[in-house]
């Protein structure tokens, strides 16, 4: 990928790469880049989910709809990244929508999946027994399916927020903020340094959230562990 | 009372799953509906509850149509038992048994002060609360969908297949604890097998369904064994009908003789000149240990097999205790274990021949 301002560039200057004085002079702009990384990153994931319940749920019940939810959402999940920014552009306009609808796509398009999955895996006998028992249906989604089909939509809840939490540094192409902007100023000024910090600060962001799922999982589905 | 007046099921492909079924369960009782896969004993269990509604006929618990009441509440009030418990897997154990009451919307103290009656009705121990379904056995997890469909106190158990899944031994036990508990609560309940054996076990009138949803006997499980209604059920009941129909028959028609006995510390002189052909050893309170055979003191004790008690078992019991007796003398002994007298294969036998016209 072709950065602006790339051919102008030509010449690497070798320099040292751990300007450690300059990344200490910097700690406030990482802070508020990477606050708006995660804004962007998170809110997609959430928007992400909550447009993927409705549809694997319903991709769950209806055995004819699943392929075709599939193949939509490959298809959407296959698309350049990039283009869908710039496509977007004419609706959206400049603005954080943009990357906010574009990724809640991509979020979505993975949890649809791991939605569906989940709820495919519930026993066909757990949901029987709780419909005999007197649940109605919404009820035994709520109360019953999606707790059981919960570990398998926090594994991919947990893909889908590292994925967007990398994808947001592309938002930066577009002029808005995140920590891919570390990426486009430190290539322009050929400072490796700054290039250095975005990546270990996406990285570091993305271990963290990826941990805080983990951990947020395991608290609510005690049934999954190991026994005592 | 559960009532089916011509109920047919027939599915949106054409298949009759149930063929103009007409069938009274009665109250307090167990109706076992049996029969291989396929006969639909599936689905008319299910039409009990609404699971499945049927294409025509009604089905009526208490002379009320079931089609006027609201599927989830018809189904609250009516405890349902499948095979592998269908338990919450993310659910603890009194969770999982507190669902109904908790669905009824009752208090979660009273539910759950209920939940540890239960557990300790079916044989779980308290401890077991707090845990998963998927830490316990399979027999476990059965004795818990038991007290789940407990919990409500409903009127009608259903329950499809639920001990199918577990080794026999654990089969049998909760087969003993299902008969045990209905002995104290009398539910109405509707009991599915494939099992002939379970049927003739648990079953106070056994319904025998035929492939295409027809029944076609219903009666007490002696009266299926002792005359069944065509070749079907003949062939269904198997090769063993005739020796399962004795287990009607109380051993204590059999006359017993008086046993050759000695103590444990007998001589093989002693032995020798005890003039019967065996011996039977006993200890200080009269409890037999095994056999001996006089011709052959060197053998030592042969194991006696099993003993049967006169006072519960069944002639089934006798006959199978005398088949495995190397003596050909079945022991009989009372409830403590002391023993009685013996019974040969021709008291057996005129046991037998004298009932025989009955089966």
């Amino acid at each position: 990928m072709r950065f602006p301002g790339h051919a102008a560039a030509q010449t690497f200057h070798f320099q040292k790469v751990g300007n450690w004085q300059w990344v200490l002079n910097h700690i406030g702009y990482f802070w508020s880049l990477s606050r708006t990384h995660l804004y962007l990153a998170l809110v997609s994931v959430v928007l992400g989910l909550a447009l993927s319940l409705p549809i694997g749920v319903l991709a769950a019940r209806r055995p004819r709809a699943y392929p075709a939810v599939l193949a939509v959402s490959t298809f959407l999940y296959s698309l350049p990244s990039l283009a869908v920014f710039a496509l977007l552009l004419d609706i959206t306009g400049l603005t954080d929508n943009t990357v906010i609808v574009a990724l809640a796509v991509y979020a979505g398009t993975i949890l649809v999946r791991s939605v569906t999955d989940g709820l495919r895996s519930v026993p066909e006998e757990v949901r029987l027994s709780a419909t005999a028992m007197g649940y109605r249906p919404w009820r035994r989604l709520v109360g019953v399916e999606l707790p059981t089909a919960l570990p398998v939509i926090v594994a991919g809840l947990r893909v889908a927020t590292v994925a967007s939490i990398s994808l947001v540094t592309v938002a930066a192409l577009i002029g808005n903020g995140g920590l891919g902007q570390l990426f486009i100023a430190g290539e322009n000024s050929d400072f490796i340094t700054e290039v250095l910090c975005g990546v270990v600060l996406v990285v570091f962001w993305a271990i963290v959230c990826d941990g805080a799922i983990l951990a947020g999982g395991w608290a609510l589905t005690p049934w999954t562990r190991k026994q005592r | 009372m559960i009532t089916f007046e011509h109920v047919s099921k027939r599915y949106e492909d054409g298949t009759l799953a149930v063929d103009d079924l007409s069938l009274e369960c009665a109250t307090g009782e167990i109706t076992v509906l049996v029969g291989s896969s396929g006969c639909g004993k599936t689905t008319s269990l299910r039409m009990i509850n609404r699971l499945v509604d049927p294409s025509s006929g009604v089905v009526a618990v208490d002379g009320r149509d079931i089609r006027e009441s609201a599927p989830a509440e018809l189904r609250r009030g009516m405890g349902y038992v499948i095979q592998h418990g269908g338990l919450f897997p993310h659910r603890t154990i009194v969770d999982n048994i507190t669902t109904v009451p908790r669905l009824l919307g009752r208090s979660k103290a009273e539910s759950r002060q209920r939940a540890a009656e239960l557990m300790d009705l079916v044989g779980l121990t308290p401890d077991m609360a707090r845990r998963y379904p998927h830490q316990l056995s399979g027999g476990q997890q059965q004795r818990v969908g038991v007290a789940r469909a407990l919990a409500a106190d409903p009127p009608v158990l259903l329950m499809d297949e639920p001990f199918s899944a577990v080794d026999p031994v654990v089969r049998a036990e909760l087969q003993q604890e299902l008969l045990h508990i209905q002995a104290q609560l009398h539910k109405t309940i509707v009991f599915v097998t494939h099992d002939i054996d379970e049927a003739v076990k648990l079953g106070d009138r056994i319904a025998v369904m035929q492939v295409g949803g027809l029944l076609v006997q219903f009666d007490t499980p002696e009266r299926v064994l002792a005359a069944p209604a065509d070749q079907f059920v003949e062939r269904f009941l198997g090769v063993d009908r005739g020796v399962r129909w004795l287990s009607f028959l109380s051993s204590e028609v059999l006359s017993l003789a008086p046993a050759t006995t000695a103590e444990s510390g007998v001589s093989d002189d002693q032995l020798r000149a005890a003039g019967t052909e065996w011996v039977l050893v006993v200890d200080s309170e009269q409890r037999p240990l095994g056999w001996r055979e006089t011709a052959r003191p060197g053998d030592g004790l042969r194991p006696i097999g099993h003993t049967f008690v006169p006072a519960t078992d069944s002639v089934r019991a006798a006959l199978d205790a005398v088949v495995l007796s190397p003596a050909g003398l079945a022991v009989a002994v009372d409830p403590r274990g002391a023993l009685l007298g013996v019974a040969g294969y021709d008291v057996i036998n005129k046991a037998i021949a004298n009932a025989g016209g009955r089966a």
